[in-house]
């Protein structure tokens, strides 16, 4: 099996890797980069725990070979907060308590990032819909729905008061 | 395992054509799960991505050209194609989360083969092209005839699709594809059924394709129950000759998704729903999607 150097962005920064050909990009984020926030589930594309960013676009890295991330952009659980400050995603998971055991947590927060990032007032059917591809098993959904409406809300306040400001 | 990611369709002639062992990919949601679970790994991976027309959305005063590896959520998202293809565009849509819409072509659902793939019923009712790539140029053949049974293509070794042609449709027309699935999201259809139907200025019916999915070892036309539409109003008996002619045309699977006889059933039902919405779109009479038609 070869190793292919492999040249992206991930959450800001150049990154450079030597991965197996094969190896999925969940893999080599996990083990080559050392993102341990990516999260293995299904391994089959059908639970999104493993979802990322690519090009703005939310897939499941567990999909990908790690030689297609080639001069892409990556964003992960680890570039999501700005310095010490939560997202509001973040935030309204934590304080909603949107999460139990947690491994899902970083996918549904960065399918939500996708969504809020298209679609800054969804509904609660479109947040549903969105997210339809993250699986989570302990919490039923409803307070991931809720705390991800409750931060497009305030995703929309900072984005008015910061329009005021210009 | 290799991995080579060519530019132009060349290239990847070439790359193929180094090793029997080699496979073409678009976004991989079939192939890695299938290698996860045991299938044998090819020794070279062509990554069509790369290559400017496998990945691209264009339209002509005519017709639609996709690349055969352009993610189905630029189907969907596109506002000008989903106007004029909303059946084509909602069976993209079905195609798993937006996680996978994000990676999923209508390239690779048509290769991955299997029965049960939601875009080829639509793409039958449309009757797209698929333009080939082979050693000695490229070669154009209807989608019909790309798939031969479960997992399995016309294509032969070292050829791939590079893109599909549709032509836009004439006026007073609608297509639809609706499906049936136990749940709402992330589901393999039970049947799936796609239809296009164009009508007169008295509401009688010029012209009208219905195809089958998941009820079959290949996506379908119907052909009796086409010819049941033509030259009459789509009323209560026309939409009953359409579900007879339906559940007439399925040769299903017993399986955990349905039974013979269920499947059968569904298919004449989904069939008749199918025209209706594509009749009313045709009309513009159409208020709903397929959700309560």
């Amino acid at each position: 099996m070869s190793r292919t150097h492999v040249n992206c962005e991930i959450n800001g920064d150049h990154v450079d890797f030597l991965s197996e050909s094969g190896a999925s990009l969940l893999n080599a984020l996990r083990d080559d980069v050392g993102l341990m926030g990516v999260k293995e589930g299904c391994g089959t594309g059908d639970c999104g725990a493993c979802s990322i960013l690519m090009d703005d676009r939310v897939t499941c890295a567990c999909l990908i070979f790690a030689p297609e991330a080639e001069g892409r952009t990556i964003v992960t659980i680890e570039g999501l907060a700005a310095a010490d400050e939560l997202h509001p995603l973040q935030q309204c998971f934590l304080e909603g308590a949107a999460l139990q055991c947690g491994v899902c947590t970083p996918g549904f927060l960065l399918a939500a990032k996708a969504l809020l990032d298209n679609n800054p007032t969804p509904t609660e059917t479109e947040v549903r819909y969105a997210l339809a591809g993250n699986l989570c098993r302990c919490t039923g959904y409803d307070k991931i729905i809720r705390a991800v409406l409750e931060a497009a809300d305030i995703l929309a306040a900072n984005a008015a008061t910061n329009g005021d400001a210009k | 395992m290799d991995y080579l990611a060519p530019t132009t369709v060349a290239d990847a002639i070439d790359a193929l054509a180094s090793t029997a062992d080699s496979r073409v990919f678009a976004g991989a949601t079939d192939l890695i799960p299938q290698i996860r679970s045991g299938r044998p790994e090819p020794g070279l991976l062509v990554d069509l991505k790369r290559i400017d027309r496998l990945t691209a959305l264009a339209e002509s005063d005519t017709s639609w050209t996709i690349g055969a590896a352009t993610p189905t959520s630029r189907l969907t998202e596109d506002p000008s194609f989903s106007s004029q293809f909303p059946g084509l565009s909602e069976a993209a849509g079905l195609i798993g989360s937006d996680q996978i819409q994000n990676r999923s072509s209508l390239g690779g659902n048509l290769c991955n083969a299997s029965p049960a793939a939601d875009s080829v019923p639509a793409m039958l009712v449309n009757e797209a092209r698929a333009v080939v790539a082979t050693a000695d140029g490229t070669r154009t053949v209807p989608v019909s005839d790309v798939t031969t049974g479960p997992g399995a293509t016309s294509l032969q070794a070292g050829e791939f699709i590079v893109e599909f042609e549709v032509d836009k449709p004439p006026a007073n027309t609608g297509d639809a594809y609706l499906r049936m699935t136990p749940r709402t999201e992330m589901d393999i259809a039970v049947v799936g059924a796609g239809a296009r139907v164009t009508l007169d200025a008295d509401g009688n019916c010029t012209e009208a394709r219905v195809a089958l999915g998941a009820v079959a070892p290949t996506a379908r036309r119907v052909s009796d129950a086409e010819a049941a539409l033509v030259g009459k109003p789509i009323n209560d008996e026309t939409l009953a000759a359409v579900a007879a002619a339906a559940s007439a045309a399925c040769d299903p699977i017993d399986d955990k998704r349905g039974t013979i006889e269920y499947r059968k059933q569904v298919a004449g039902v989904l069939a008749k729903r199918a025209v209706k919405l594509a009749a009313d779109r045709a009309s513009g009479t159409a208020t709903t999607n397929g959700e309560s038609a």
